[in-house]
């Protein structure tokens, strides 16, 4: 099991490399200029001065081979620089919205995984049942609703709910709280979105967890588990559930890894000054390093999650912790 | 400025109406409270508004600073009424108009205590008119008339020109002039690109990232009973939904950028008299730019063609009911005693009072020039107000003089670069300037060798000889003479660049909050140091 998690850990390096260079590279392949950007884009007159004196400031000025060097060498250290856009320290940029990004991750995996794990599992017991057939539903509705329109749909469901019971129309806070400030306003804030993000994100836990449910209980072991007379509760939590949860598990951990970044169009519906919302910023303000910031975070995330999900694995299923 | 009504008279009767005019005397200012408002936009780049250009970066920290002069806070439509800030009295010039001095206001005191006088003055106008190597002013070219600023004692900033010009003061009152101290740029030049410290009528209290700022009441400041609010806080929200909600459930109070008709008309009916809205023609419109250096936009005629295939007249007022335009109006802002009259305006390709004349010349051009079945790209810019809706109109209008034509809408990277690099046949774009400075403002006419962010490519002697003229004028009347001279160069007789609909500004904003006045450019009026709050 050690030297797994040891190859697992050194295929990291050259992943990590691979979508640095990758990303070094697309990035200069968009037309446009960030100094330009700045400069211009409010319409307004600007010194073109301004520009040569912006390039020489960024580093820009200098060839792209070097700029390559730079970054790999700093990426090496862990130091992605200073933002071209704000000249920050990137990692304080990222540093100040990774919390809302992640405190969403969490909450809407809460609400995934108790909507999922249960729905799922009741569905594949009473196969073609009414009440199977209201969980497909409402998981095929999860997935085919994009949860941005589920996240504005809700906002004005509850400014107009609260409008017509109180007479004042409330909708969450819309500048973050740290929830060790002010719990109750941070959590105002976070639920909406966690629930409507936690919607979409329990759709595809459930249908993985019906799916492999139904998979689980047509197996021998369950077979010869009923045959011993176990009783039926046990067979499912002990035998049935836990072998089912593999898939589960994996999809759960891809989604947990997507969220930290992926939220792009829900943070802006909720204003939120999340990863997402970050990432599309540099992206249009062509910020080559904080997107090159970013899509590392992005792939560490994705890259441990998966680690994360080996390990578990390895706790589910002692084939293959002994394997 | 204009205050539109809502398109019911319901609406019309529930929205209450701010006007220029002084308060009664039963609406004296109160003071306290914390004004929540909204910057439409995601956080700035530095903090410096001498490196910037974006209204991002002046609505998160104009409060925060002093300026020397500025446009008057208590009549700010007006587009030629500028008033001290910092100094005791608005100048005369001397020496033939090539001598402006300030007398500086004594007991004025930074926020971290420390007096402020001329040689900070004097120190941030020399930042941003003579930026040391390595220094960012984006506004430098306005300025390229001043060739010395002199600070001989702690009260008195002389700005001495190489030639006198209309041009000026109202350069001078750019919002983005903070005046910042002395002992702290000659420490470190960049220091306020991530640092706020000015002598404005609010501290900083907090600035988090891309999220909010803070500020609260400066005691010291120097405008008596000034602020009225004992702080604010501003936030960072770049999708209109999330700030038409907010400004519904009164999470926020206002914005100051500026609101679509419908986002209006949708707040006006849901919270009647508990919104007041005020409108303004803004000094930003959208330009049609022909590569005049690509075939077939080489020709004049293809270019005069395209701009007397456009029916502003009739096209403006139906913009209007779904986009932030709404004047018809030629290269000065409408309400500027430089502007083009409507007869005047009447005379040019593409305002001419016939349209059926005006697309019937423009097929004879056509033809002429060999182009009856003329088709091309237009480049504009992914930003729905008012890029997209104006370009799609543009794409209808062109149709009717059989010109084919297809939208290509690109983010502002790309667009921009597109331009920069000449790769394209005819562009939408914009001019959108702070202060209302006509001869500054047209100066993004000239051709690109005299002016670089010029994207028409055009050479044209004339108009830099007609230029050069009128910015060396100080005859406000022989100004106006040739400033209507200039325009008929670069949209007549050039056909080089046509300014379509200019923009215009809706601020909805709650009821209580009050003393602010809306002025023709979301730069301007932004120290939030009259607005109070009657809740």
């Amino acid at each position: 099991m050690s030297s797994y998690i040891l190859k697992r850990i050194l295929l990291v390096i050259p992943t990590l490399f691979g979508a640095a260079a990758l990303v070094f590279l697309l990035m200069r392949l968009i037309p446009g200029d960030i100094c330009v950007v700045r400069l211009g884009s409010g319409g307004g007159s600007f010194d073109p001065r301004a520009v040569a004196a912006c390039h020489a400031e960024l580093g820009l000025d200098r060839p792209v081979w070097l700029q390559f060097v730079d970054f790999i060498w700093g990426f090496c250290h862990l130091d992605f620089g200073t933002s071209m856009w704000s000249g920050k320290p990137v990692a304080e940029e990222i540093a100040a919205r990774l919390p809302i990004s992640l405190e969403i991750a969490i909450l809407a995996t809460i609400v995934a995984i108790s909507i999922a794990i249960p729905l799922g599992a009741i569905s594949a017991l009473k196969q073609n049942t009414w009440l199977d057939v209201f969980v497909r539903i409402f998981a095929i509705g999860g997935i085919a609703t994009p949860s941005f329109w589920i996240g504005i749909l809700s906002i004005l469901l509850v400014l107009d709910i609260s409008s017509a019971v109180t007479g004042r129309p409330w909708m969450p806070p819309i500048d973050y709280v740290p929830i060790w400030k002010d719990p109750i306003r941070n959590l105002s804030m976070a639920f909406l979105p966690a629930i409507t993000v936690g919607y979409r994100y329990s759709a595809v836990s459930m249908r993985m967890t019906r799916s492999a449910m139904l998979e689980v209980m047509r197996e021998d072991y369950i077979r010869t588990a009923r045959a011993k007379g176990m009783i039926n509760k046990i067979i499912i939590n002990r035998h049935a559930l836990k072998n089912a949860l593999l898939p589960v598990v994996t999809v759960i951990g891809i989604e947990f890894a997507f969220l930290i970044g992926g939220l792009v169009v829900t943070e802006q519906v909720f204003n939120l000054n999340g990863v997402g919302r970050l990432f599309v910023q540099a992206v249009q303000n062509q910020d080559y390093t904080l997107t090159q910031a970013l899509v590392m975070l992005t792939v560490t995330v994705f890259v441990l999650s998966n680690l994360v999900v080996d390990l578990l694995y390895g706790w589910l299923d002692p084939r293959i912790r002994f394997a | 400025m204009r205050f539109h009504m809502p398109t019911a008279a319901a609406l019309a009767a529930m929205l209450a109406i701010t006007s220029a005019a002084p308060a009664p005397a039963s609406d004296q200012p109160k003071r306290g409270g914390i004004l929540t408002y909204m910057i439409p936009a995601d956080g700035g780049p530095s903090l410096d508004g001498h490196r910037e250009t974006t209204y991002a970066v002046l609505h998160a920290t104009a409060p925060f600073y002093s300026v020397l002069i500025r446009v008057d806070p208590n009549n700010p439509a007006s587009t030629t009424d500028l008033v001290c800030d910092l100094c005791t009295q608005m100048p005369k010039p001397t020496d033939n108009g090539l001598t402006y001095t300030f007398k500086i206001r004594t007991g004025v005191k930074f926020h971290d205590g420390t007096p402020l006088t001329a040689h900070d003055v004097a120190a941030s106008w020399r930042k941003i008119v003579f930026p040391a190597p390595g220094v960012t002013s984006a506004r430098r070219n306005n300025f390229v008339m001043v060739d010395q600023i002199e600070d001989p004692d702690d009260t008195t900033v002389i700005f001495k020109l190489k030639f006198a010009t209309l041009s000026f003061l109202p350069a001078l009152a750019d919002p983005y002039g903070f005046i910042y101290s002395k002992a702290i740029l000659d420490k470190d030049m960049h220091w306020y690109e991530k640092h706020i410290m000015g002598s404005g009528p609010f501290k900083l209290e907090s600035y988090e990232i891309g999220q909010s700022v803070k500020g609260v009441r400066n005691p010291d400041y120097y405008h008596p009973g000034q602020p009225y609010l004992d702080g604010f806080t501003a936030i960072f929200a770049p999708k209109q939904a999330v700030r038409v909600d907010a400004i519904r459930s009164d999470r926020a109070a206002m914005e100051f950028r500026g609101l679509p008709p419908s986002a209006r008309d949708q707040l006006v009916k849901e919270l009647g008299d508990k919104i007041v809205v005020q409108e303004s023609d803004w000094n930003c419109g959208n330009v049609l730019t022909p590569n005049n250096s690509r075939p077939p936009f080489n020709d004049v005629r293809v270019r005069k063609a395209l701009f007397l295939a456009i029916d502003q007249w009739h096209g403006a007022p139906a913009l209007a009911k779904i986009a932030n335009v709404r004047t018809v109006g030629g290269i000065v802002f409408p309400g500027s005693p430089l502007a083009a009259t409507k007869a005047e305006l009447q005379k040019l390709p593409g305002y001419w009072p016939d349209i059926e004349k005006s697309r019937a010349e423009a097929r004879r051009l056509l033809k002429e020039a060999g182009q009856e079945n003329l088709s091309f790209e237009m480049l504009n810019r992914n930003v729905d107000q008012p890029y997209l809706i104006v370009g799609t109109w543009l794409v209808d209008e062109f149709s009717k003089i059989g010109v084919k034509v297809t939208q290509k809408v690109v983010p502002t990277g790309p667009w921009l670069d597109t331009m920069r690099k000449g790769d394209f046949s005819v562009a939408l774009e914009a001019n959108c300037q702070n202060i209302v400075n006509p001869i500054a403002d047209v100066g993004r006419y000239l051709p690109h060798d005299r002016y670089s962010e010029n994207y028409a490519y055009h050479t044209d002697p004339v108009q830099v000889q007609i230029y050069d003229k009128m910015l060396h004028e100080t005859d406000p009347v022989k100004a106006r003479v040739l400033m209507r001279e200039y325009e008929n160069q670069t949209i007549g007789v050039g056909a080089h660049q046509l300014m379509v609909t200019w923009w215009y500004r809706i601020i909805p904003m709650r009821s209580y909050v009050k003393g602010w006045k809306i002025s023709p450019s979301h730069y301007l009026n932004q120290d939030l140091a009259n607005i109070w709050l009657d809740k």
